[in-house]
């Protein structure tokens, strides 16, 4: 059997437009700017102008009188001495980060696997995909509102499981104890983001030509070393879109853990996202809450950076 | 003409923009002389129905009339904020009692007195919710409080009496706990439920919310983390929300809870279940219980127009009289705050006198710490958090919270 190989044949070469007088190319340049002005515009309206209000916010004096007077003093570090000083802002940041990087590991690990499995075809597989797609569809609140009950300590369905299963003999606290309760809101965030990095690295996997891998079994490649050598290099570019992406819808998770512990049990599952929610909505305290709306920005504008580098190395330089 | 096609009008477009945006800003919609608005938090369609229901009644005779807007009730502050800010606030305003100092404090709600309402005759906790500084702003229809509300066939299988001491609440939550069912349930949770819950026991036993530290609180903590160790509550209490404490005693799983009679209508619909209603026990018998109020007070921000406010004026004296709170209580379960009629909606619901009696009694979260009430929540909340999931003993949880409470302020 030969496989045919098709070259691209070279699109003809525009010809070469005779340089006009300066007027022309001016007008040109105007046209194309006229093309920007109406996304720059937008961005400036919604992006940078709510940002720019931000970061003025959390130097400002901002609480409930500010919205009938409309007076808002600057009083310079104070909202950011106040929240560095109080305790909870660095247990938050820990929990993120545990929070953050326990989700990724775990929704890309499964992931992949998921994404490496219906590569293959087989029957039903469409039909399958179809079904781990669901919890995607499914609202974060609802889904929240629901692992809540599955994980109660008395009636929650997992306990009976588990131990109908003597895998555990007593119930295990999900979520009334601090010190499986992070863990437990790892476990639900895994479970709503596996198909997300499931349909982009499956995505990545239809990419990768089938005749690399028909070489390597002719080099006479395992199962292991083809997807070490082969499919984990090629789907590279993919996997830095992916981490970076659920990076940063993860580390401002605040939906979720409200609904599923509202940060308890005894503040272990505190991240940055309940902390700015707590302090602007329930203390009122709108300055204090920019400042760790910032934190939150800075650190998510690190990743879009770096986001953005792969993105231009990877995918810029054409594949 | 296809030079013009070419070259979009992109100074035009900016021109436009600009011209437009600040026209933007300032539509606020100007009010309809014969409508009156209301932002509440009547979400639920049987509530809203009823809500407006009793708004009619008291705006046809004025010849005008009432249209309600109703977000969800954590939502009734910050979009209150946001309508403030753009001078489009709603001619009557009703938030959560515990919401109401820091929306007095700053400055945009009209006393009752100068708006002409009328509180004489009301309970004093009622009159309480609804100050700032003793200063009237607020108006409460009817209140809510905290009672102990039991299974009457689990406590008479297991001869026991409805406790009234805390001592009695222990050997009798033990009695009750059999098999999957726990003998007493309460939710514990880091939010306004688990607060609520957690005040009965704390200021009956002499807790101070204004003091955290002074060592009053502390035997109240001891309280419910001696049922939870004992296993006569379930240690998923801390995730428990009021909603769940009332599904655990519907299921059989508590023989006692620590509810609300909001929770009335749902008992109500399972007839086979035999409950009752006794007041929340006390640290000794004869001291009287010390439960929370609780409920919603109607405002009357600054609008600017003192023509408007009288009128609004008008409807919340028609909405508090005698009938219609006897009324709006029945239908909502809650207790009027007029005493008189409080008196008659007692006498016409038996059953949930328990409930009339606390009112009596009960005490504004917010009347001692005002506007910073939210914060000190918070603090409350951590410190039985950290007790009952075993972090902290029960003072110094308490001593955390004050630092907590006092923090930055």
């Amino acid at each position: 059997m030969t496989t045919t190989v098709t070259t691209a044949v070279p699109a003809p070469s525009a010809p070469a437009k005779p340089a006009g007088p300066a007027r022309e190319r001016r007008r040109a340049t105007l046209l194309r700017w006229c093309f920007v002005a109406p996304a720059a515009l937008y961005m400036l309206a919604f992006f940078g102008y709510p940002l720019v209000r931000n970061i003025l916010m959390s130097f400002q004096h901002y609480t409930p009188q500010t919205y009938f007077t409309g007076e808002s003093p600057f009083n310079g570090l104070d909202n950011w001495r106040g929240v560095f000083d109080n305790p909870l802002f660095a247990q938050s940041l820990w929990h993120t980060l545990i929070f953050t990087f326990g989700s990724l590991l775990g929704q890309f690990v499964l992931g992949l696997a998921l994404a490496v499995f219906f590569s293959r075809r087989f029957r039903l597989s469409g039909f399958v995909r179809a079904v781990l797609l669901l919890p995607w569809l499914v609202p974060m609140v609802v889904s929240a509102v629901v692992w809540r009950k599955l994980l109660d300590q008395e009636t929650g369905v997992l306990n009976t499981l588990l131990m109908d299963l003597h895998l555990t003999s007593s119930a295990i606290p999900w979520l009334s104890s601090p010190n499986v309760a992070l863990f437990a809101a790892i476990l639900v965030n895994v479970w709503i983001g596996i198909p997300f990095n499931m349909v982009i690295l499956y995505g990545g996997l239809q990419e990768i030509p089938r005749d690399l891998y028909e070489a390597a079994a002719l080099d006479g490649a395992g199962a292991w070393r083809t997807f070490r050598s082969l499919t984990l290099p090629l789907l590279r570019p993919v996997v830095t879109v992916v981490l970076i992406l659920g990076f940063m819808s993860t580390v401002k998770i605040l939906d979720l853990i409200l609904a599923l512990t509202g940060g308890g049990p005894a503040d272990s599952t505190q991240t940055l996202g309940t902390l700015t929610y707590q302090l602007s909505f329930q203390q009122l305290d709108f300055g204090q809450g920019a400042v760790v709306g910032n934190v939150l920005v800075l650190v998510s504008a690190v990743f879009a950076v770096l986001y953005l580098r792969a993105n231009r190395s990877d995918f810029g330089q054409g594949k | 003409m296809p030079q013009l096609r070419r070259r979009p009008p992109a100074p035009t477009l900016i021109l436009t923009a600009l011209l437009v945006t600040p026209g933007l800003a300032g539509c606020a919609k100007a009010p309809d002389s014969g409508t009156f608005t209301v932002l509440n938090s009547a979400t639920d369609t049987h509530e809203h129905a009823a809500q407006q229901e009793f708004f009619d009644r008291c705006a046809k005779p004025l010849g005008v009339r009432v249209r309600q807007t109703s977000v969800p009730a954590d939502q009734v502050a910050s979009k209150a904020l946001r309508m403030a800010s753009s001078h489009s606030l709603t001619d009557i305003l009703e938030l959560d009692g515990s919401e109401l100092p820091q929306f007095a404090d700053t400055g945009g709600l009209v006393p009752l007195k100068d708006a002409g309402v009328d509180v004489t005759g009301m309970s004093e906790g009622a009159v309480s919710m609804g100050s700032f500084r003793g200063t009237p702003y607020g108006i409460a229809r009817s209140v809510n409080s905290l009672a102990l509300i039991y299974n009457a066939d689990l406590l008479r299988e297991a001869g026991v009496e409805p406790p009234t001491t805390w001592d009695e609440l222990k050997t009798a939550a033990k009695k009750l706990t059999r098999g999957r069912t726990f003998g007493m349930a309460f939710s514990a949770t880091p939010d306004a439920d688990g607060v609520y819950q957690f005040l009965p026991f704390f200021w009956s036993g002499g807790g101070d919310e204004s003091r955290l530290d002074d060592g009053k609180g502390a035997p109240a903590l001891q309280l419910w983390k001696d049922l939870v160790t004992s296993k006569s509550a379930s240690s998923a209490v801390v995730t428990w929300n009021q909603q769940d404490v009332n599904d655990q005693f519907i299921a059989g799983r508590a023989a006692m809870m620590i509810n609300g009679p909001w929770q009335v209508p749902v008992l109500g619909a399972h007839k086979d279940l035999k409950w009752e209603v006794a007041p929340v026990p006390v640290p000794e018998a004869g001291r009287p219980p010390v439960p929370p109020i609780g409920g919603t007070v109607m405002a009357l921000p600054k609008t600017g127009d003192s023509g408007r406010q009288r009128t609004a004026a008008k409807i919340l004296n028609c909405l508090n009289e005698q009938r219609n709170q006897v009324d709006w209580g029945e239908s909502v379960y809650n207790v009027p705050t007029r005493t008189a009629a409080a008196a008659a909606y007692k006498a016409q619901n038996p059953k949930l006198g328990a409930f009339a009696d606390q009112v009596a009694t009960a005490r504004s979260r917010t009347g001692r710490v005002g506007a910073r009430w939210p914060v000190v929540s918070d603090a409350l909340s951590g410190a039985f958090q950290s007790v009952l999931t075993g972090r902290a003993t029960p003072e110094t949880a308490l001593k955390q919270a004050q630092s907590r409470a006092t923090a930055g302020k």
